[in-house]
């Protein structure tokens, strides 16, 4: 099932904050949507989730409009993962999770062995069983990061898309994380996840999307579109290569990243 | 303790209260008075079970709107009375009485209206911004205009009798109600607490945010719908036939989620519950008062939520969102 954004734009108020984007997301892969701030990644997102009205385009799920869809229905096929990672009351993790399941309940059923199934397996990929019964506000950011995924996971879509799920985690959560979404693409559903960090883009993503001022700059495979060029164009920042050679590349030997390390005056 | 033992505690504290509530008074029913030609057990009939019965009522509309307001605002200081909503149900009814439309059902519609409208007018100020601090000065504004407004209808009232039938009415008070006041209060108070009840499961999913809880098929339209419907209902039913009786939706809520856990939709059951026995057990209380009259159970609870309030305000404190 592809997720196709097709000539979108997207006004917030008067100001036109998408403007006739195009890109055709496939499943099994992971897509880092990149820009600086401001440059319309969180709008996209949220109107790949429906959650935000559109002036212009649509977005597809192969040949039907997430507008249009029956909400229960599309909550079943696109997850969606906040930028704001608070919970407001102090529930069980384990309920967290279980919200995750909402979309495939009946409107009064109780949950059935599958919904409980589908909460213990999303709590297993995630690390998470162990903290079932603590409350949410006596987590740490990465627990509760890791309990925010798993009620996304639990719901089982066929597409995942995440807002900045890095922010406030440290660095080994962060490719903790990233692991688990590359797990989850590689089960055959599609992942689409906003990035601030160029370098972690470039380490667990197969495809990156570049956006700048409401425009997508470029959209392909993370080798083709995150060069030195695109990147000084597009976030004004000059880079440096770095050779990874864990060995613990995709490709299994040695890796070229690109880092940034300063600022290019674009005057 | 499994929910459903903790629900039948609860159940069976309410059933201990109502019988007190009918039992004790300025004149003491003893058990064996109940059910005789005794002209004591005409009392509870006329007077304590009419009673009895709107207190359990009203306190368990009030105990649930509180516990669905919190919800679905994500703020843990909401109440229909703190945040100003039993103060425009009252400026309503008000209205409807000074300017002589004073029917008992006229009075009902104003207060509903009023109820509704000022829980759709707070939820359109705060939607935005989930800062406590918006919320509650959200909530200021609309009591104190409503109180102001109330008090200029006073000031131009025609006739000094409406005058004093409304201040004695607006303190608040479940003394000399009828049948046929019940007859009135229950229908609406039952349709708004069923709906309040059905949003159990978006409350949960609003604890992750709108966006999310939108993301996972709730229709925020609807659950609008529902909550400013059913605050209106309950709220208005009640202050219609009370008068303002505040601080039980606050209260009771806070008392109930160390209990039974923090999911919204955990709490709405036993906040109903928990309402019933904090007003029967309250409105009991006030009779007791020594002299001929009794303590004002609009006042008697402002008393006693007052300073909970401010000990939640205090104890709140640190958590970010204040």
């Amino acid at each position: 099932m592809d997720l196709i954004v097709d000539a979108l734009s997207v006004k917030l108020g008067k100001r036109i904050v998408l403007h006739d984007a195009s890109a055709h997301l496939r499943p099994g892969r992971v897509t880092a949507i990149l820009g600086p701030n401001g440059a319309g990644k969180s709008t996209l997102v949220k109107a790949a989730a429906a959650l935000v009205g559109r002036a212009g385009g649509c977005v597809r799920l192969d040949a039907q409009d997430v507008a249009t869809m029956d909400p229960r229905v599309r909550a079943r096929a696109i997850g969606y993962l906040p930028q704001d990672a608070t919970v407001h009351w102090n529930i069980v993790a384990r309920d967290v999770v279980a919200l995750g399941r909402l979309p495939h309940l009946g409107p009064h059923a109780a949950p059935s062995p599958a919904d409980r199934a589908a909460v213990d397996r999303a709590m297993h990929d995630t690390e998470t069983t162990h903290l079932a019964d603590r409350p949410v506000g006596e987590l740490s950011g990465g627990e509760r990061a890791r309990v925010l995924l798993a009620r996304v996971f639990a719901g089982e879509p066929r597409w995942l898309l995440a807002d900045e799920p890095l922010a406030s985690l440290d660095p080994a959560h962060q490719i903790d994380l990233l692991a688990r979404l590359r797990t989850y693409a590689a089960g055959g559903a599609g992942v689409a996840i906003v990035l601030h960090d160029l370098v972690q883009a470039q380490r667990a993503a197969d495809d990156a999307l570049l956006i700048a001022e409401g425009r997508v700059v470029a959209f392909g495979p993370v080798a083709e579109v995150m060069t030195a060029d695109t990147l000084a164009r597009v976030f004004g920042v000059r880079v440096a290569p770095l050779d990874d050679v864990s060995g613990l590349g995709e490709g299994g030997g040695t890796r070229r990243l690109l880092v940034p390390v300063g600022r290019i005056d674009l005057a | 303790m499994s929910r459903p033992l903790k629900l039948a505690a609860l159940l069976l504290l309410v059933v201990v209260l109502f019988g007190l509530s009918l039992g004790c008074g300025k004149v003491w029913v003893p058990l064996g008075a109940w059910f005789s030609s005794d002209p004591r057990w005409w009392i509870i009939l006329e007077l304590r079970l009419p009673r009895a019965v709107l207190g359990l009522a009203l306190g368990a509309t009030l105990g649930l709107s509180g516990a669905v307001l919190q919800g679905y605002l994500r703020n843990p200081l909401a109440d229909p009375a703190v945040v100003g909503v039993s103060s425009v149900a009252a400026l309503g009814a008000v209205a409807a009485i000074i300017f002589g439309i004073g029917s008992g059902f006229a009075i009902f519609v104003a207060a509903m209206l009023g109820a509704g409208g000022a829980v759709a007018m707070l939820a359109a100020l705060t939607w935005r911004s989930p800062s406590a601090i918006t919320f509650i000065l959200a909530g200021t504004v609309l009591a104190s205009l409503a109180g102001a407004l109330t008090a200029f209808l006073i000031s131009i009232a025609p006739n000094p009798y409406a005058v004093a039938e409304v201040i004695d009415w607006i303190m608040g008070a479940l003394t000399d109600r009828g049948w046929d006041d019940l007859a009135l209060a229950l229908p609406p108070m039952l349709v708004g607490a069923v709906l309040l009840l059905l949003t159990g499961r978006a409350l949960d999913a609003l604890s992750l945010g709108e966006a999310a809880a939108r993301s996972l098929g709730i229709r925020m339209g609807r659950v609008r719908w529902q909550v400013v419907l059913g605050t209106g209902l309950v709220v208005g039913a009640g202050v219609a036939v009370t008068g303002v009786i505040g601080f039980v939706g606050l209260v009771v809520p806070h008392l109930l989620r160390p209990i039974f856990g923090h999911r919204p939709s955990d709490v709405l059951l036993p906040s109903a519950l928990g309402g019933a026995a904090l007003v029967l057990a309250a409105d009991s209380l006030v009779r007791l008062a020594p002299g001929a009259g009794e303590v004002r159970l609009g006042v008697a609870m402002a008393l006693i939520g007052a300073p909970f309030f401010l000990g939640v305000l205090i104890r709140e404190r640190g958590r970010a969102w204040i």
